[in-house]
């Protein structure tokens, strides 16, 4: 064949090869099709244990009551039972490492996520006791009279 | 002129060679075999929200900002939660200020920017709250217009976002119909519910599932049929969002309404 033929011809195949080259170098090897097919299974491999890897910070009750026994045996008698202690003093994360003391928020929004009374008929929240916060000792934490680990007991101070 | 000979010949040889090509796709994909003999992954992880139970005091979606590291006072997140009031008149108030990061405490409905409306209790014909997150599609919409393979279904059906794969086009926002995804606002990238991947693959439940007080979410594995979690959603009455689209969510919902999308 001629030249004026091969040589676009050249191009193209050294466009090819450096596509091919190019994917060989930035594609990492475990990317391909993962066990949902090609429609939703396409991905980097390694990513799942990316995600796996993310830090718990939130360790639930269980691990607050291997040192705080007292407070969780407290809890769990009364009507708060339920809650988490890390929902009002936020996530264990490393504690005692780090942080060495979590913080104790005793402000009302915490109380009042439940306890501001809406009596909405389709919804558990109806049915909880609740309070006006506007006119309900506006001024005061709720803990200088409600002992929060267990509300049914008078305040500890 | 065929001769009867020639043409069943002939008749066999087209039928058969139409047929071979049919059957190796039907008979010899090895994807669909594995699929049917021995099932790649054991779990299937689904989630069950009962807005009965759900007060609205936005704990999980606290726990849900702080353990996945969404910026606590940027105005997204994975996981929200809406509230409904049906007034006498017919009209539908639905809010989520925050998404509900704060809980709802007050009976004035947010608005938009500095407005608030407010509907009298005895005006009020039914009031709830619904949680929302990531729904884990059996078909995600997201994952098919992902250009790039950065978002993708695991074998336990949870949808993930590869953040050293995106390019943040943003196409998987859109084309999210329940519109749980945005932009990280730290990474610049595509974000959404994982179900907590890092925690459910430790054998802890997700941190908004540890976080409610209500027991109104939970989560569970379909493939195991003794889960309590799976027993609720194969006996009961549970509904799903969005039905229509032929998403196939995997977020199941007991007490859904009419005035809930």
């Amino acid at each position: 064949m001629k030249s004026h033929v091969w040589r676009p011809l050249y191009i193209v195949l050294g466009v090819i090869v450096l596509v091919m080259l190019a994917k060989a170098i930035l594609v990492p090897k475990d990317f391909g099709i993962g066990e949902r097919g090609y429609m939703y299974g396409w991905h980097r491999k390694g990513n799942e244990a990316d995600w796996k890897a993310v830090k718990v910070k939130y360790k639930t009750m269980d691990y607050c009551k291997e040192c705080h026994q007292d407070k969780y045996d407290d809890l769990r008698q009364s009507p708060h039972a339920a809650i988490q202690c890390e929902n009002c003093h936020g996530p264990a994360l490393d504690h005692p490492d780090d942080p060495p003391t979590l913080t104790i928020d005793r402000h009302r929004d915490l109380c009042i996520r439940c306890h501001a009374r809406l009596p909405y008929n389709g919804s558990g929240r109806g049915a909880i006791r609740g309070i006006t916060p506007e006119t309900h000792h506006p001024e005061a934490e709720c803990v200088l009279c409600h002992y929060p680990h267990n509300p049914k007991l008078e305040a500890k101070r | 002129m065929i001769d009867r000979r020639d043409f069943c010949k002939k008749a066999l040889l087209i039928a058969g060679g139409m047929a071979i090509p049919l059957s190796a796709l039907e008979l010899f994909d090895p994807k669909r075999l594995l699929a049917e003999k021995n099932d790649p992954s054991p779990t299937r992880w689904a989630f069950l929200v009962d807005t009965h139970k759900c007060v609205g005091c936005g704990f999980c979606v606290k726990a849900c900002k702080i353990e996945n590291e969404i910026p606590y006072d940027a105005n997204v997140t994975r996981t929200w939660v809406e509230r409904y009031i049906v007034a006498r008149d017919g009209k539908t108030y639905i809010d989520s200020p925050k998404g509900g990061r704060d809980g709802f405490t007050t009976p004035k409905i947010d608005q938009g920017v500095e407005h608030q409306t407010e509907v009298r209790n005895e005006d009020i014909e039914k009031a709830f709250f619904v949680p929302k997150l990531c729904n884990q599609c059996d078909n995600p919409p997201c994952v098919q217009v992902c250009p790039v393979g950065a978002t993708y279904q695991t074998a336990d059906g949870v949808v993930l976002v590869d953040r050293s794969w995106c390019i943040g086009c943003g196409y998987c926002i859109m084309g999210c119909p329940y519109g749980v995804r945005f932009f990280h606002p730290v990474y610049h990238v595509a974000e959404k519910c994982n179900f907590c991947y890092h925690r459910i693959s430790k054998g802890m439940k997700t941190a908004c599932v540890d976080a409610c007080p209500f027991g109104a979410r939970r989560i569970g594995n379909l493939k195991n049929p003794n889960d309590p979690v799976t027993k609720v959603i194969m006996t009961e009455r549970v509904g799903v969002l969005k039905e229509e689209y032929g998403t196939k969510p995997q977020v199941f919902y007991v007490g859904l309404s009419r005035e809930v999308k």
